[in-house]
């Protein structure tokens, strides 16, 4: 398990904007009625992407109201799930995967990057307060290995070198090309691929 | 190699284009109507006849699992809920489903609700592909503007919704029960089992859940046959099952194949050779990070199915394969796959809470060759202890890829750990070590 607890500075307010509140009824909607707690996990994802990245305690607040729930127990899943950030982590959210598959094929060169360029410490925000890194466990793409995942795109079959461009560029305030960096569109072997060739040459 | 007509999954690397248009002239929608008018029974009869087992990992038969619906509707109204809670290190099949084939995965939501009567389908995507769920929601989008989806789904009669459910980073809900929790807006804790999902479930409702790749298949096998698929692979293991080979190897792909095939051939054809040559290989894991990793020496003749790795004391799990050369630390990656459990713990139980942290403490310490010589026996143990005595099967999950350390790489642990924190060698008393009395600056 991993210890979770919420920013010490915590805003008074939080309500949803007109587009999250939006957003938020289509989500409650999906449920059946009376099920409306079913929602919690969406609507905490909503209210962190509004919030740059993290949710405040107002926030929790906001949606135990707004489902009708005891905020205990939004608080309970807002602290098990580990994608809900409790305190701030910057515009930029860079999560390192550094599990076994990618472990064993470099992973640990692109925690030297990002401690190189944003931070010596993971979760601690770079000098202009714009993103920090974290070690995440497996991110689910084991054949791109090593990979990070930036806000929602994945950066996939990388090395040292590119990680550091990838972080120049935010660094810059630009947002880098999501995707695989030894430009791959698919999971195919590169190269040396046998099946499906009809296809592939159609 | 399997012959590319029998592949299922004809877009694995999206040549053709995962929209409904491509989809179609690939044979996914023709004829879905003629298949629903068969009957609920011919459905579940030919899945069965196909014998196909779930993908997930612990490979339950499908068809057995949907006869557990009950035949009537009753008061409470049946779900089917679909896990693409894809969390376990090595495997990365169901986001390619989700992003180049989502109509399969569709039409065979749209089958198996019909067969156990379930009128709304949730799919629980992990909260990281967020960007593949989104192409998931573009088709299903697209499913509903050509009334694929909604009332009298693509004319079969059957009223049928579909929603995705996004998680937020929780190993443990791939596990089914925690992922129902995880769907009600819970923590996502397992639940105790009986009763089953199939009577009391999501809601407390009859609920029915299965892997993407499980239900992708589906449409395919009810269109060329269940004895078409059972034709595949041998007895008790048929059909194509999508590999992931990850880890040291040339080629790192994906790549869908019968089953029983060589472990050799799937790394040496498809993905390009072990990195330093087949000599180079130290072990291999075959089934995602919770299974028992094999040495080189039993790789040369393993076949990839359910259970001829079940005989070498493995397991198929989700068909994830990592390769380990002679140039990592083996010790080294299993404290990783340690601490991964670690981290993913729930916290319900106390064996697991406690003991994935000791498992990992232990191995680290084993990786620097701090440990004592008692501790090695200790650890496995520890294993002993967690497994089998926790709700759910995370408890297996964490101890047996330290037990197939333990099981084939001893000798090399032993070697590095030569510290005797007492005078008389092999002396077995436990409270000795404890970790403060090894920590070298007490």
């Amino acid at each position: 398990m991993s210890l979770r607890r919420p920013a010490k500075n915590q805003p008074e307010n939080f309500e949803f904007n007109p587009s999250s509140l939006e957003a938020a009824k289509s989500i409650v909607a999906k449920y059946p009625e009376g099920k409306q707690q079913s929602a919690v996990m969406a609507l905490l994802y909503i209210a962190q992407k509004q919030n740059e990245n993290w949710i405040p305690l107002a926030a929790m607040k906001y949606i135990a109201k707004f489902l009708n729930m005891p905020y205990i127990k939004v608080y309970e899943v807002a602290t098990f799930y580990s994608m809900y950030n409790l305190s701030p982590v910057g515009k930029y959210f860079i999560q390192v995967c550094t599990t076994t598959p990618c472990m064993i094929r470099g992973a640990n060169k692109l925690v030297e990057a990002c401690k190189e360029k944003i931070s010596e410490d993971e979760s601690v925000l770079s000098n202009d307060k714009s993103c920090s890194w974290m070690e995440v466990e497996c991110l689910g793409a084991c054949v791109n290995a090593p990979m990070m995942q930036i806000n929602d795109d994945y950066y996939e079959d990388l090395d040292k070198e590119k990680t550091l461009k990838i972080l120049d560029k935010i660094l810059n305030g630009e947002k880098p090309t999501p995707g695989s960096y030894r430009g791959r569109i698919n999971n195919e072997p590169e190269n040396n691929r046998k099946t499906l060739m009809d296809l592939k040459n159609a | 190699m399997l012959k590319d007509q029998d592949r299922i999954f004809q877009n694995l690397y999206n040549d053709l284009g995962p929209d409904l248009t491509s989809s179609q002239k690939r044979g996914d929608w023709v004829n879905t109507k003629e298949i629903t008018d068969k009957g609920r029974d011919w459905i579940i009869n030919e899945i069965k006849d196909s014998q196909l087992r779930g993908r997930g990992g612990a490979g339950f038969p499908t068809g057995l699992k949907w006869s557990f619906a009950p035949k009537e509707v009753g008061s409470r109204p049946h779900y089917l809920v679909i896990n693409g809670d894809e969390s376990e290190p090595g495997t990365c099949k169901d986001r390619d489903i989700l992003r180049f084939e989502p109509h399969k995965l569709i039409e065979g939501c749209l089958i198996a609700s019909y067969a156990i009567q379930a009128h709304v389908c949730y799919i629980y995507i992990r909260g990281e592909y967020f960007v593949d769920g989104q192409k998931l929601q573009a088709a299903i989008d697209e499913a509903y503007e050509k009334k694929l989806l909604g009332k009298n789904a693509a004319g079969t009669g059957w009223d049928l919704d579909i929603y995705i459910h996004y998680g937020a980073g929780a190993y443990i809900c791939g596990e089914e029960t925690a992922l129902l929790e995880s769907i009600e807006g819970k923590k996502g804790q397992p639940r105790l089992k009986p009763p089953f999902p199939a009577l009391i479930g999501l809601y407390g409702c009859p609920t029915i859940i299965n892997n993407v790749e499980t239900i992708a298949v589906v449409p395919t096998i009810l269109r060329r046959g269940g004895k078409w698929f059972a034709s595949l692979g041998r007895e008790k293991n048929t059909g194509t099952k999508i590999f992931c080979i990850s880890g040291n190897v040339n080629n790192p792909c994906n790549v869908e194949e019968e089953m029983n095939i060589p472990l050799k051939e799937l790394i040496e054809v498809h993905a390009g050779g072990v990195i330093g040559g087949w000599d180079n290989l130290q072990a291999v894991i075959p089934g995602g990070s919770s299974m028992p990793l094999i040495p080189k020496d039993k790789c040369e003749t393993l076949t990839m199915d359910f259970d001829s790795l079940m005989a070498e004391k493995s397991g198929l799990g989700t068909a994830g394969v990592v390769v380990i050369n002679k140039d990592q630390d083996i010790i080294k990656c299993m404290a990783r796959i340690a601490r991964f459990y670690k981290h993913e713990s729930c916290g319900q139980c106390t064996p697991c809470r406690e003991g994935s942290g000791w498992m990992w403490r232990m191995l680290e310490r084993m990786a620097k060759g701090e440990a004592s010589k008692d501790e090695i026996d200790m650890l496995g143990d520890v294993t002993k202890q967690i497994e089998g005595h926790t709700i759910c099967a995370f408890g297996e999950g964490s101890s047996w890829p330290v037990q197939g350390l333990l099981r084939h790489f001893k000798d090399e642990i032993k070697k590095r750990n030569k510290f005797d924190p007492i005078v008389k060698e092999n002396k077995n008393i436990p409270y000795l070590v404890d970790q403060h009395l090894l920590d070298k600056n007490a």
